[in-house]
């Protein structure tokens, strides 16, 4: 393929993933209101919510600073990049070497940092709440990333996700270690997107919100782009979940239109199933308490450690 | 306890019905306190009046309620408060609506007047307001590391109005002190003077999720006063009324608090449940929460054979699907993890209060209205009082589930039972006084009527159970960590609009 091509399917990718990414919430919440009987709205009610917070005006607190102006630009840029940079429907795209596992912890780590900072910035006390509770998550989700990245670069051996996905594809077998890693990779997708059971993305209740809290401030504009770097966030881990540990029907590098569109559907499939996945899961069970979410993710960070330990250990495990 | 023993004697001649009411000195007004300090009475109610102070007295071994009244001198009157403190809220609302002062309270912050009503003491010298700013002073603590967090009246959700400011050593919550009064109606303001039919229907909207226990609670005061006697169908079908009031209430509160912990699918479900119950009230007595369906003398309305029948049906449908829910209540673990432990209410505290309802029983004071200061129609009716002691929010969720099922029984009974006849009778216009308490959901609300001789209201006061609720929810999230507020104020459901009067 020339290089038109491959700019024009990086494009597709991109584009993919932010249109993706709403219909996808959409599809959570309507899956949880059917878990409850509700009739629940229309899986196309995100897009909506984002052009009716696009069309409002901002309202600034008066003591707000260029910070907390400038910091859902950030957030949204740094989310869409990383959700772009994993492989949906094709692996080996135009900028799939910088589609490093590492490099994208780091960019949702920033995204994180600058939230946190944005939401102690207006002095309310819920902002304040909001980033100390999302930090003390943070610095548990992180080291357990981490050790979710090592054991999967051991078995690959390469971080770039393209890779990685290949090797699955050709096959490594049944691994205790990959599952221990998936697991860990499931409970960290669950704390670092706020949901049930470490945060609850739909709650009204000021005092057990913890991403919510931070973005209490923001509205018009600013808000939009924070739920949908949210809404990218939520895409991205179920595409990481996708690619890494389902890999079937990715179109492989140099594929042609047919495999694209093969690409296309299996993605489009796994998703769906993700979402249901996830409504299942928040339907059947209560939020825990705040302190409770260190040992949740302690449990992860174990996890992720005793996969990369098995594979040091032996290589077949 | 001779002091009690002298109220209840003196007060026999006096003009309340059916329970005694007396004039007292200064002297024994302070003995009584005492007692309460003490332990040996339960502080019931206390409010203004003009140039004197009521307080309501109950001792709870023997079910004897008694009312001592202390007049006035020079505007004061002996503080409460600074022997027994459950007193000192309504010695700040006293103070707020009549400018009576109690003498020596330890808390002279106003209550429920936050500056901006354009006059003060409403209901005593009406005076003009003093321009006032906002600034009120919370309680203090102090230490290293401490932070404040200031929680409404303006809210994220969809409740009432109500201030809450934390004081938290990270996230564990070393006071809380509530705000509220921002739902004052003036509610008493607006009866004094109106007749009782208007006024019977002034009291159902004191807070309007109790409406039924409110309008009976004040129409068992108003027929006290006047002698009457009300038909035995109208006792029945009072008692069904309010029983589905505590169905709709408890079924509703069951599903919110699971919700507060993020548990969506019980709220779903009770929601529904709810829903049918407020449907069929509808169906049965022309109002979903069946709002003006007791009247001074009897009830509103007939309830038709259909009504009886829908009634039966709900019975039978909740009966069916109620055991799955509270399996599923008791089977996640998840849930359970944030309900067991949490929001621990000490048994002595809710004694010294008197607190009733839900959140006394949960905490092991067996104080049910219907069985203490029994009347009819249940009187006659075996049901059993609901008694927990963990005193946790898992407890207060129990004692609904339990409470539950016992309205269910209740209502069935009260159907098989009930009598033909008239459904209301005539109230003569006439002088008189009367005291009526009643358990509405949330515990024992007390009506006060004194009516003047054309009949009209003179004075009328509904003291509302979370006076006794709202304070205990202090004490009981102390220690808690500020997440779990919500869920220990859902389990509490005190009410804003029947304090804020």
């Amino acid at each position: 393929m020339d290089l038109m091509a491959h700019i024009l399917v990086q494009g597709t990718q991109m584009l993919l993933v932010l249109a993706l990414a709403p219909l996808l919430t959409g599809l959570v919440r309507k899956a949880k209101a059917r878990l409850q009987r509700r009739r629940g709205a229309s899986v196309l009610q995100p897009y909506r919510d984002l052009v009716r917070l696009l069309r409002k005006e901002v309202v600034l607190a008066q003591n707000a600073s260029w910070l907390f102006r400038v910091v859902p630009y950030l957030v949204f840029a740094a989310t869409w990049v990383a959700a772009a940079l994993v492989p949906t429907f094709a692996t080996g795209l135009i900028f799939s070497w910088t589609a490093d596992l590492i490099a994208i912890t780091a960019l949702i780590g920033s995204a994180r940092f600058f939230l946190a900072l944005a939401g102690m910035d207006v002095g309310t006390s819920f902002g304040g709440l909001g980033s100390s509770r999302e930090v003390m998550i943070s610095s548990l989700a992180e080291p357990a990333m981490i050790m979710i990245v090592f054991a999967l670069a051991l078995v690959a051996h390469s971080t770039q996700l393209s890779t990685i996905a290949s090797v699955m594809l050709a096959g490594v077998g049944l691994r205790v270690s990959l599952a221990l890693a998936l697991v860990a990779l499931l409970m960290v997708a669950v704390a670092e997107n706020g949901r049930i059971p470490v945060d609850n993305p739909s709650t009204h209740l000021e005092l057990t919100m913890v991403h919510e809290a931070m973005v209490l401030e923001y509205s018009g504009r600013h808000l939009a782009l924070i739920e949908l770097a949210a809404q990218l966030k939520l895409l991205l881990f179920l595409s990481l979940v996708a690619c890494v540990f389902v890999p079937w029907g990715l179109a492989p590098v140099g594929a042609g239109v047919p495999g694209m569109a093969l690409g296309l559907v299996s993605y489009g499939g796994k998703l769906a199933v993700g979402a249901l996945l996830v409504a299942v899961f928040e339907t059947s069970i209560a939020k825990m308490r705040v302190f409770r979410v260190p040992d949740f993710l302690g449990a992860a960070l174990m996890l992720g450690l005793l996969g990369t330990l098995l594979l040091f250990v032996s290589g077949i495990l | 306890m001779q002091a009690f023993a002298q109220l209840l004697e003196s007060g026999r001649a006096g003009p309340c019905r059916p329970f005694p009411r007396a004039q007292v000195s200064a002297e024994q007004w302070t003995t009584l306190a005492e007692h309460l300090a003490a332990g040996d009475l339960v502080l019931m109610g206390l409010w203004g009046d003009a140039g004197a102070v009521h307080m309501a007295l109950l001792d709870e071994a023997s079910g004897r309620l008694a009312v001592a009244t202390c007049a006035s001198v020079g505007g004061a009157f002996p503080s409460v408060a600074r022997h027994h403190p459950p007193a000192a809220r309504l010695e700040r609302t006293v103070r707020d609506l009549y400018g009576l002062v109690p003498e020596g309270a330890p808390d002279d912050r106003p209550w429920l007047d936050h500056g901006r009503w354009g006059v003060r003491h409403p209901l005593g010298a009406n005076l003009p307001a003093e321009p006032e700013g906002d600034a009120y002073p919370f309680l203090a603590a102090e230490g290293e590391g401490l932070h404040q967090i200031p929680v409404g009246p303006v809210h994220a959700g969809i409740i009432e109005p109500g201030h809450f400011r934390f004081s938290c050593y990270g996230e564990t919550v070393v006071r809380l002190e509530a705000r509220l009064g921002y739902v004052h109606k003036g509610i008493e303001g607006l009866m004094a003077g109106a007749d009782v039919a208007q006024a019977a229907r002034l009291a159902g909207r004191q807070s309007g999720d109790s409406t039924v226990a409110y309008a009976l609670a004040f129409c068992r005061a108003v027929e006290a006063a006047r002698g009457v006697s009300v038909p035995a169908r109208a006792h029945a079908l009072r008692g069904v009324m309010a029983e589905l009031e505590r169905l709709a209430n408890h079924l509703g509160d069951i599903g919110a608090i699971c919700n507060d912990a993020a548990f969506a699918l019980m709220l779903a479900h009770c929601g529904v449940l709810r829903e049918k119950v407020l449907r069929v009230c509808a169906r049965a007595f022309g109002h979903r929460l069946m709002m003006d369906g007791v009247i001074p003398g009897g009830v509103a309305g007939d309830l038709a054979r259909e009504g009886v029948s829908s009634i039966r049906v709900l019975v039978s449908e909740v009966r069916a699907a109620f055991p799955a829910l509270v399996e599923l209540y008791d089977n996640t673990a998840s849930l359970q993890d944030r309900t067991v432990g949490t929001g621990f209410t000490r048994p002595d505290y809710v004694r010294q209060f008197g607190a009733g309802g839900f959140v006394g029983r949960a905490s092991g004071r067996p104080f049910d209205a219907r069985r203490v200061l029994a009347y009819p129609p249940y009187d006659r009716l075996p049901f059993e009082v609901v008694v927990r002691t963990e005193g946790d929010v898992n407890a207060r969720v129990w004692v609904r589930i339990r409470e539950v099922e016992e309205s269910l029984g209740l209502i069935v009974r009260l159907l098989d039972t009930l009598p033909a006849g008239p459904v209301a009778t005539e109230v003569p216009p006439g002088p008189g006084e009367g005291l009526a308490v009643v358990e509405g959901f949330r515990g024992d609300v007390l009506a006060f009527v004194a009516l003047e001789a054309d009949g009209r209201v003179r004075r009328a006061h509904l003291r509302d159970p979370s006076w006794f609720q709202w304070p205990l929810l202090e004490t009981a999230i102390e220690g808690n960590i500020v997440a779990d507020f919500p869920l220990c104020n859902k389990s509490f459901n005190c009410s804003y609009s029947g304090v804020d009067l």
